[in-house]
């Protein structure tokens, strides 16, 4: 039975267990206003419980079986291969047990099949039939036990408004640990590999070397040079520095305009087409880079008599910074509307005009927001790769000058990962080296953000 | 409450008008959209008097108050007609200063609305703006003078560089009147002063505008009557956007003319 057959047929117990549980309560409900009494919880409560209680368990019963299955079963068959297969290298294991699995499932193989692979495969496929059939069974007799338990448990004094609470609760606390989850299972997956690179090249010359020049050699021996990642996070810095200088000064006037001088219909439309910006696909903002902006910056530098190259840090800059404008004009267009209206008309009472009062009242009181906003803007401009990709010339040296070509992180991680490479020399490791640092920038950013941000909402309260 | 048991604030000193007229409103009305909030008001304030506004919610009493020194104009659909004088100068007229009428008239709010700044940065703020000030000793003149006369001083004054919001409710609402106070405003609009603040920050504050009229035209918007009978020389009774009755304190608490006065100071609604 495939999984989504089994979904549907679980949804379709959890509405029939719904209706169950319903009935049940409101044919109850009638008879205890007879008897002068009333039900602690609507039908309705009633219904959910039973259908959570009907499917749940066996629900759970299906994860968990279906995730320790396929591991029992391999090494039972494994164990029961001749033993002289056995002798070979876990590498030789891996693909021939792979080769088992798919002769089992009928994939089927591109060369000629092994005897002992072939029993093999059947004994395979027996065990999960077997297995298949007793997770459906006990699946079966769970939900209906539930079903039936619960269905008893319906009186008038059950509290099942109250217990539907406790699950839902439960519900939601799963769904939040799943992205809680999620970001350690990213740090550890990195961590893994950031570990083994650092087993080829040692930690001082990957953070503090200023030369990037891995030598493309398949033999993982130690002792590798070339690994010095300055020259990419100067890269990184560089363009991000760059898109700031284009993005707060456009972002922030924009605010400004938005929260303070615009009319209310203008302020509707024109602020969801500004967001369109941060809608863009970062590669249409690269196409944008490579095809328009490059040329013509190097135009302009021509007639300036600056040597500015299509493809340098300027160009991808430049560009990072227009799509960054929403996140910073958004932002702290919010965060300038939150200002109070009493501190405005307390300054205006004053004397003050319309702008003394942004500049020297709302400004100030909204520039601890306004600099988290700038921040979390950064860490955006930092992470972006396909903008640099298409604009930045990927040349990892280090170089002050932005109208030279540099390369960056994210660049360089793409680069690390693609192409032809074994996944276990320190070219494919140091990308997770470089992942992970780069996790690191950004998080301290965005913590640092997240803090500026809510002491300044706690400033008004 | 009886009205015989208030006490009225001339019995504690009456106040040295010269029988100026300081303001005037001729047939004010305010729109909110088109909506008409206030029909047709015509009001004087005498120079160096205390005025106070009462009424039931939503009478436009603080909508008439915001009218005095052109506050309505940050609200975008409201719309003021007739004419508003001071010292006999139309103050809707186009060829006057909005900047320079609101240092002239200054305001006190509700809330207490101290800048997200020092305590003296809040005081030297409108003199800096229009200029008051060129030297640091002058603005540490203006400082303490502007403590000292809304009592503030001996509280604050080792602590100027510490923030206004650190201050309490009332020291706020203290510190709020000395920022007015700073640009030597001629009319200070005071618009429920005391409605976010304790008793006994009250009664400091009530203390306070007894020891700044005569020097000083204030306009008082209250909620509380024994506040009104306490601190002003006259009241004005607005109900439903009109001006109903406007007269001495004790005549209004004691003899009211209009039967509409009478049922909201007795209590009888409001």
């Amino acid at each position: 039975m495939s999984n989504l057959v089994l979904l549907t047929v679980l949804l379709m117990v959890m509405a029939v267990a719904y209706q169950i549980g319903l009935v049940r309560s409101k044919r109850m409900s009638v008879a205890a206003v007879d008897g002068g009494t009333r039900m602690h919880s609507r039908p309705a409560y009633h219904g959910t419980l039973v259908a959570l209680w009907t499917v749940v368990p066996a629900a759970l019963i299906y994860m968990v079986w279906s995730f320790f299955q396929p591991n029992i079963l391999n090494s039972m068959v494994m164990s029961q291969l001749p033993s002289e297969v056995l002798t070979a290298s876990d590498n030789e294991l891996r693909i021939l047990l792979n080769r088992i699995i798919n002769l089992s499932t009928g994939f089927g193989l591109a060369d000629e099949a092994q005897a002992y692979e072939l029993a093999a495969a059947e004994m395979l496929r027996e065990l999960r039939n077997q297995g298949n059939f007793i997770m459906l069974a006990l699946m079966a007799s769970v939900a209906s036990a539930g079903l039936v338990l619960t269905w008893r448990r319906i009186q008038p004094d059950l509290r099942a408004r109250n217990q539907v609470e406790v699950v839902t609760r439960f519900l939601l606390i799963l769904c939040s640990t799943i992205a809680i989850l999620t970001t350690i299972g990213i740090v550890f997956s990195m961590l893994g590999e950031a570990l083994r690179f650092f087993s080829f090249v040692s930690p001082a010359d990957f953070f503090f070397g200023t030369t990037w020049n891995p030598r493309f050699s398949t033999v993982g021996t130690s002792g590798q040079t070339g690994f010095g990642m300055l020259p990419l996070l100067w890269g990184t810095l560089m363009i991000a520095i760059i898109a700031l200088l284009v993005a707060v000064p456009i972002g922030l006037m924009t605010a400004i305009y938005l929260a303070e001088y615009a009319p209310s219909k203008v302020r509707a439309v024109a602020k969801p087409v500004i967001e369109v910006l941060a809608g863009i696909p970062t590669i249409v903002y690269g196409f944008f880079a490579l095809v328009t902006v490059g040329p013509f910056l190097n135009m302009l530098g021509a007639t300036l008599g600056l040597e500015i190259r299509a493809t340098s840090a300027l160009t991808a800059g430049v560009v990072m910074g227009i799509m960054i404008i929403p996140f910073i004009s958004s932002l702290s267009d919010d965060i300038i509307t939150q200002v109070p209206k009493a501190m405005r008309d307390g300054s205006l009472g004053l004397g003050a005009t319309k702008s003394e009062t942004i500049r020297k009242v709302v400004i100030p009181a909204a520039l601890p927001g306004i600099v988290g906003a700038i921040l979390l803007a950064a860490s955006r401009a930092i992470g972006e790769t396909m903008i640099v990709v298409l604009a930045a010339g990927n040349s990892p040296v280090l170089t002050a000058n932005p109208f030279e070509a540099v390369s960056t992180m994210t660049v360089t991680i793409v680069n690390q990962l693609t192409g032809d490479l074994d996944f276990a020399s320190p070219q494919s490791l140091v990308a997770f080296a470089l992942g992970l640092t780069l996790f690191v920038i950004t998080l301290c950013l965005n913590v640092v953000a997240l803090v500026i941000v809510r002491k300044y909402r706690e400033q008004y309260e | 409450m009886g009205a015989m048991q208030m006490t009225f604030s001339d019995e504690k000193k009456p106040t040295p008008t010269s029988g100026k007229v300081k303001m005037a409103a001729r047939d004010v009305k305010v729109f909110y959209g088109d909506n008409e909030a206030i029909h047709g008001v015509n009001m004087d304030i005498m120079e160096n008097e205390v005025v106070a506004f009462i009424g039931p919610s939503g009478c436009g009493k603080s909508t008439f108050l915001r009218c005095l020194n052109r506050m309505n104009d940050t609200i975008d659909i409201c719309r003021v007609t007739g004419k508003v004088t001071l010292d006999e100068r139309d103050i809707y007229d186009k060829s006057l200063d909005v900047v320079q009428l609101r240092a002239q008239v200054g305001m006190v709010f509700q809330k207490p609305n101290p800048f997200p700044k020092s305590i003296y940065e809040n005081i030297v703020y409108g003199p800096k703006l229009h200029g008051l000030v060129n030297s640091k000793s002058d603005m540490d003149e203006i400082v303490e003078s502007s403590l000292q006369r809304a009592g503030l001083w001996k509280e604050v004054k080792d602590r100027l560089d510490s923030p206004g919001t650190g201050l309490s409710g009332g020291q706020q609402q203290r510190l709020c009147i000395a920022r007015a106070i700073a640009v030597s405003p001629e009319v200070i609009l005071m618009d429920e002063p005391c409605s976010a603040l304790d008793p006994i920050a009250t009664s400091i504050i009530e203390e306070l505008i007894d020891e700044l009229k005569g020097s000083y035209t204030i306009a008082i918007v209250t909620h509380n009557m024994q506040q009104a009978a306490r601190v002003s020389d006259k009241t004005a009774f607005f109900h439903m956007g009109d001006l109903v009755e406007i007269s001495e304190t004790r005549e209004i608490f004691t003899n009211p003319k209009d039967r509409r006065t009478e049922d909201y100071i007795t209590g009888r609604f409001g």
